[in-house]
């Protein structure tokens, strides 16, 4: 019995994880090493992670600020709609990122206030960068938040309070107080919010427009290439995101295993 | 440095946290304040440390009105129940904490912790992290921490609250030779009577948001000057009655009160050890089945009830105890020694007259 059940496990594990990118690598260097590197290091696919870098470099940064701010927000306010809000923020999780795009065409078009306020400023918001942020912003908003206010909640006031009391303000007690008490979390959640930046497709293939060297992502130009019988170029840059996203997650672990082993070693000195 | 408050009131939406309530922590002492939980003590504690509002009242540390000084400017120290360690850093940097905030050079900063690390019995552990202390240590910690950046006065939130019993008892014994050695004008909160008791020089007795007397721990036992500090400061049997012909009726027992009026009704409340139970039924007047036994440890309670109902309780030493040889269901005899007349609810003490008397007569053979 048991070693069905880890059989099953192996099984599953194989056919839909291990299988599919060996082959996909395989797929990549299946007209040599040379196809490969030429793949992914012409215009359009250098552009793509270009452009996917910034924008997920972009969203990071807002979602750490903005992110942080609500998971603060939340746990520490009474407010009119806190309960709204909470319940909200998970919605991203629920909505296909096809309708989130669609959504932000919907708010920014030319008939719209915000569409016509942004046309009469010259800001192209649509089918450019700013729609693109926003976009992925939508779809990768509550991983910070919810790393974050479990771990505030635990955290409690009293050692804020503590700090207060020993003469530390406002910035001293958020800089060396509630700060480090959230750092794992943030690095989690901004872990989370990277390889979901990188990895998303439909909600920026809806308000991009799919523009080649304007608007078109890493993603984007895998799915181009391989609507284009591309085969070569979509799986080597397919495989040199996954690359990417697997050093992530492995730095990541290696990090965590690292300050676990400091607090450990410290204690027994 | 002395502290004072005045009036002070603080309100939470419609309820009173803590209504009108004034008093003096002289210079050097130990004060502690003692109530049930929710009777507003740790929020007066916490209104000093200014890490709440008053809704109104005036508050002095040092003569000085604190009222508009922010928490970081009150220069106190505040031991929290639950610690409320920083767990990301080490012991020595948790005491050193408020010495950085206050930019102490780093030479006078590490002596100051090395100083306290002795002081507190912590020598060695200064590169541990708090969740691999224990909880005696982690409340030394805390301690310490309050008293670094050397705070005019040291605030403590039900300081051996969180604490095993007996670790709570060697925490207290150190607490007061700590006070005795740095003589730092401390507040504590506590809802633990005993600890209020051993630990204080003064105490002051909180419920419902108002103080009920504040004095020596002899005093608050000896004369409670309420209802509530009889009931709460030790054991006390109370029981009611109407006056008449100057003694109050309790079904068959009488204790005489000069100068009350007939029918009125009056609380006479007695300490289990002013009740004397016999074995033997001729010994006292009065006449009871003892009920149950309880062990104690150091004594014995029995808990006796009369005819009338009424359950009393009586605290008896060993050896008395084993003089006897009781069993539960007999019947017994008993007599009350020393009785106090208690003041009404919402009535002061009446004060400088004599409630407390050794009762002859009647109950006595």
């Amino acid at each position: 019995m048991r070693r069905v059940l880890i059989g099953i496990v192996w099984f599953y594990f194989l056919v839909l994880l291990v299988g599919p990118i060996l082959y996909m690598a395989n797929q990549s260097f299946s007209q040599g090493i040379e196809a490969f590197w030429t793949e992914i290091s012409r215009p359009e696919a250098l552009h793509g992670f270009a452009l996917t870098a910034e924008i997920t470099g972009i969203v990071l940064v807002l979602n750490l600020f903005f992110g942080t701010m609500t998971a603060l927000v939340l746990v520490r306010q009474q407010f009119w709609g806190r309960g709204l809000v909470s319940g909200v923020i998970d919605l991203p999780f629920a909505v296909s990122p096809v309708i989130a795009g669609f959504m932000l065409i919907l708010l920014f078009g030319p008939d719209t206030l915000l569409g016509t306020f942004f046309g009469q400023a010259r800001v192209k918001v649509l089918f450019a960068l700013p729609a693109m942020i926003l976009a992925t912003l939508f779809v990768t908003f509550p991983f910070m938040v919810r790393e974050l206010t479990p771990l505030l909640q635990t955290l409690g006031t009293e050692e804020e309070e503590a700090a207060r009391t020993l003469g530390a303000g406002e910035w001293q007690v958020f800089l060396k107080v509630t700060l480090p008490a959230l750092r794992w979390g943030m690095v989690y959640g901004a872990t989370l919010t990277v390889a979901r930046a990188i990895g998303e497709f439909g909600a920026v293939l809806v308000v991009s427009g799919n523009i080649l060297l304007l608007t078109q992502t890493a993603t984007l130009h895998i799915y181009q290439s391989y609507v284009d019988f591309n085969y070569v170029a979509a799986n080597a840059v397919a495989l040199t995101l996954l690359a990417v996203s697997f050093a992530i997650l492995t730095i990541l672990e290696i990090a965590k295993a690292r300050a676990e082993t400091t607090v450990a070693e410290a204690g027994a000195q | 440095m002395k502290i004072e408050v005045r009036g002070l009131t603080k309100k939470f939406g419609s309820g009173t946290a803590v209504g009108d309530v004034s008093f003096v922590v002289h210079e050097g002492e130990l004060l502690g304040l003692l109530g049930p939980s929710g009777s507003g003590k740790t929020t007066v504690l916490r209104l000093i440390a200014g890490l709440e509002v008053p809704t109104a009242g005036d508050i002095f540390i040092d003569g000085k009105r604190v009222n508009d000084l922010t928490v970081q400017e009150r220069n106190i120290g505040f031991v929290f129940q639950h610690y409320a360690l920083f767990k990301h850093l080490t012991v020595f940097d948790n005491i050193a904490f408020g010495l950085k905030i206050k930019k102490w050079s780093r030479r006078d900063s590490e002596q100051r912790v090395q100083e306290l690390l002795g002081l507190m019995s912590l020598v060695g552990l200064g590169g541990r992290y708090p969740h691999q202390l224990s909880g005696g240590q982690r409340q030394r910690v805390a301690i310490a921490r309050a008293l670094a950046p050397r705070p005019a006065v040291l605030l403590m939130d039900e300081p051996f609250g969180a604490v095993d019993a007996k670790v709570r008892q060697e925490l207290r014994e150190w607490l007061i030779r700590l006070h005795t050695d740095l003589n730092v004008t401390s507040l504590f909160v506590t809802h633990d009577q005993e600890e209020a008791m051993e630990v204080s020089g003064r105490i002051i007795v909180f419920s419902k948001g108002k103080l009920e007397q504040a004095g020596s721990p002899a005093d608050v036992y000896e004369e409670p000057a309420t209802e509530f500090v009889a009931r709460f400061i030790g054991s006390m049997n109370i029981v009611e009655g109407v006056v008449q012909r100057e003694q109050v009726q309790v079904g068959s027992l009488e204790f005489p009160a000069p100068g009350f009026a007939d029918g009125q009704k009056l609380q006479v409340g007695f300490r289990p050890y002013y009740l004397k139970v016999a074995e033997d039924p001729t010994r006292y007047r009065q006449q009871a089945k003892l009920r149950h036994i309880y062990f104690l440890g150091v004594a014995y309670r029995l808990e006796i009830e009369t005819p009338d109902g009424l359950i009393l309780r009586s605290r008896m030493n060993k050896e008395e105890f084993r003089r006897c040889r009781f069993t539960v269901g007999q019947a017994v005899s008993f007599a009350v020694t020393h009785f106090r007349i208690l003041p009404q609810e919402g009535m002061a003490s009446p004060h400088g007259t004599e409630t407390s008397r050794p009762l002859t007569g009647p109950l006595t053979p």
